[in-house]
């Protein structure tokens, strides 16, 4: 009685495009999509289940706070200290936000450009590669010997780090030329700008969305790992803070703050892919 | 009507088309000089073996591909590129995956900048049985519905001819003769001139006012057949014992023509080849 077992039915939107943007296409974009009250109360059953079972085996073995604090302890540091992380969280989505927007934009205007012109893509690809690989972190100390301990540096390596994650991916999206449907279009006189925008944008959608999610997140671990490198603001700087002063429930909780933010971007970006991009069964 | 077309220039003509594809592997003789007629008002279908050219020399007439040599005229004049005057059919229905049906049939008219007809366009949905499924997506519509919207998007914008690139291959043989009838019925409409890549003889049979035997590769006109039965064609006219022959002879001249290369090609003596009508 599987769920995933039944066979999609004919004319039922929804039974097979539920699976979401392009399953299969990203182990990130591939996550299933939750369809029944059965799924998310048990979702929630096992959440309990480890959150108690943690907090029991610490009361139990009386672990001290400062090698593993328990989850109320975390739980309510959350409450008491939020007005003191909540300024940080700002900072971070600061950094995050104008750094993957300009690293995405770029990256999509590139991904689009370069797919154009096969040769010159061939010649581009490794280095692009080369950017997706190196982890923009190492950069960050030049960065700040550079531009100093403020936004500056930080942005650039969230652009640095989200830009060719997003283009990688959208030039895969280019790259999938149906020979029928561009024969199609210029079947019908269409220029290549028509094609770009009617054929080719349309069916790289799926690919564009996948990008910007896996590049906003690792935005994100970029822009948290830099703050812990330098300058004195910011999650990732709270992270340092916390645990140099042991102070391990505020430390969870920003850590939590960290898990749930990369959770609300995976989310808008699976709505996103799913409302603009779920013909792509 | 055919009387007239006859007096008349032809529709569209084909002069010893060429065409060499230069492929990784060396030039390749897709057709050899080609000549065919289509009047005005005409349903000519070409058959031949896969791989004869039948798709190249198709893309030529629509102007999607030019020629190596010779050329295509549609009223006299040379088609250089796509043409709004000629409507396409591909092999699958070809449909945008992301555009509901009512999307996919205003494509063309987005494309061209032009405005729907919508009478017609509603007229030829309710034709074809697709009237109420505009906000559907295709992968909503069985494969038969997709190629009937595929046809009201070819036919929505009034092409004066038709191509159709084996439009009903992908097709059971059930939902293939109702698409039959169905073409049969809007040509007899529309008298829209109609050229038709098939792999069935019985279709082209069904449909064609002639018939056109492609060699194998490289594609040169092998035979032309006229199909004489009244219009409008019924299914009991297929199961007719000159339908049958006609089939019979058109198949052996494709068969016949693959075997005499084997021969020719391993040194035995060429089978007799069947005589043409």
């Amino acid at each position: 009685m599987s769920e995933t077992d039944a066979i999609p039915e004919f004319n039922k939107p929804g039974a097979a495009g539920e699976v979401g943007v392009a399953a299969g296409m990203s182990a990130l974009a591939a996550g299933p999509g939750i369809r029944s009250l059965r799924e998310v109360v048990a979702i929630i059953l096992v959440a309990v289940v480890i959150i108690g079972g943690t907090q029991v085996l610490l009361t139990v073995f009386n672990v001290p706070p400062y090698i593993m604090p328990k989850p109320t302890e975390i739980g309510w540091a959350l409450v008491t200290d939020f007005h003191l992380i909540a300024p940080h969280l700002g900072y971070t989505l600061v950094e995050l936000l104008s750094g993957f927007a300009i690293g995405a934009v770029v990256g999509l205007i590139l991904a689009a450009v370069i797919t154009q012109f096969p040769f010159v893509e061939k010649i581009v690809t490794p280095y692009i590669l080369l950017l997706v690989t190196t982890p923009m972190l190492a950069l960050v100390p030049l960065l700040i010997l550079r531009f100093g301990f403020g936004y500056t540096p930080r942005i650039i390596a969230v652009a640095l780090a989200a830009g060719p994650m997003v283009m990688i991916n959208a030039a895969t999206g280019f790259r999938r030329v149906d020979r029928g449907k561009i024969a199609l279009a210029r079947s019908y006189g269409a220029s290549t700008i028509q094609i770009f925008w009617k054929v080719r944008a349309p069916m790289a959608l799926p690919m564009i969305f996948v990008g910007l999610m896996v590049g906003s997140i690792f935005g994100l671990l970029t822009a948290v790992g830099a703050e812990m490198v330098g300058g004195g603001f910011g999650l990732g700087n709270r992270l340092t803070s916390y645990s140099s002063m042991i102070q391990m429930p505020q430390f969870f909780a920003v850590v939590l703050i960290l898990s749930i933010l990369g959770i609300l971007i995976y989310v808008l970006f699976f709505l996103l892919g799913k409302k603009f991009a779920s013909w792509e069964a | 009507m055919m009387s007239a077309a006859t007096t008349r220039a032809p529709k569209l003509q084909v002069r010893n088309a060429t065409k060499i594809y230069n492929t990784r592997s060396g030039d390749l003789l897709a057709i050899d000089r080609c000549s065919l007629d289509v009047q005005a008002g005409e349903i000519v279908s070409i058959v031949g073996p896969s791989g004869c050219g039948k798709t190249t020399l198709l893309w030529s007439m629509s102007g999607l591909h030019g020629l190596t040599s010779g050329n295509v005229l549609l009223d006299g004049r040379a088609i250089t590129g796509p043409n709004p005057e000629i409507g396409m059919v591909f092999q699958e229905a070809n449909l945008l995956p992301w555009r509901n049906l009512a999307a996919n049939i205003n494509f063309p008219f987005e494309i061209k900048g032009t405005r729907p007809d919508r009478i017609w366009i509603d007229e030829l949905l309710g034709r074809v049985g697709l009237e109420g499924f505009g906000g559907r997506f295709p992968r909503e519509l069985s494969g038969g519905m997709q190629q009937r919207a595929a046809l009201v998007r070819a036919l929505s914008f009034k092409p004066s001819v038709l191509l159709m690139d084996e439009p009903f291959g992908a097709l059971d043989a059930f939902t293939r003769e109702e698409m039959n009838g169905l073409v049969e019925e809007i040509w007899l409409d529309t008298q829209t001139t109609i050229v038709l890549i098939t792999h069935s003889i019985e279709e082209a049979i069904f449909l064609s006012d002639r018939i056109i035997v492609m060699s194998p590769r490289p594609g040169r006109v092998a035979s032309v057949h006229e199909v004489p039965f009244a219009r409008p064609r019924t299914l009991e006219i297929m199961s007719t014992k000159e339908v049958f022959d006609l089939t019979n002879i058109i198949k052996m001249e494709i068969v016949g023509e693959q075997q005499s290369r084997y021969r020719q090609v391993s040194g035995a003596e060429a089978p007799a080849r069947p005589a043409r009508t």
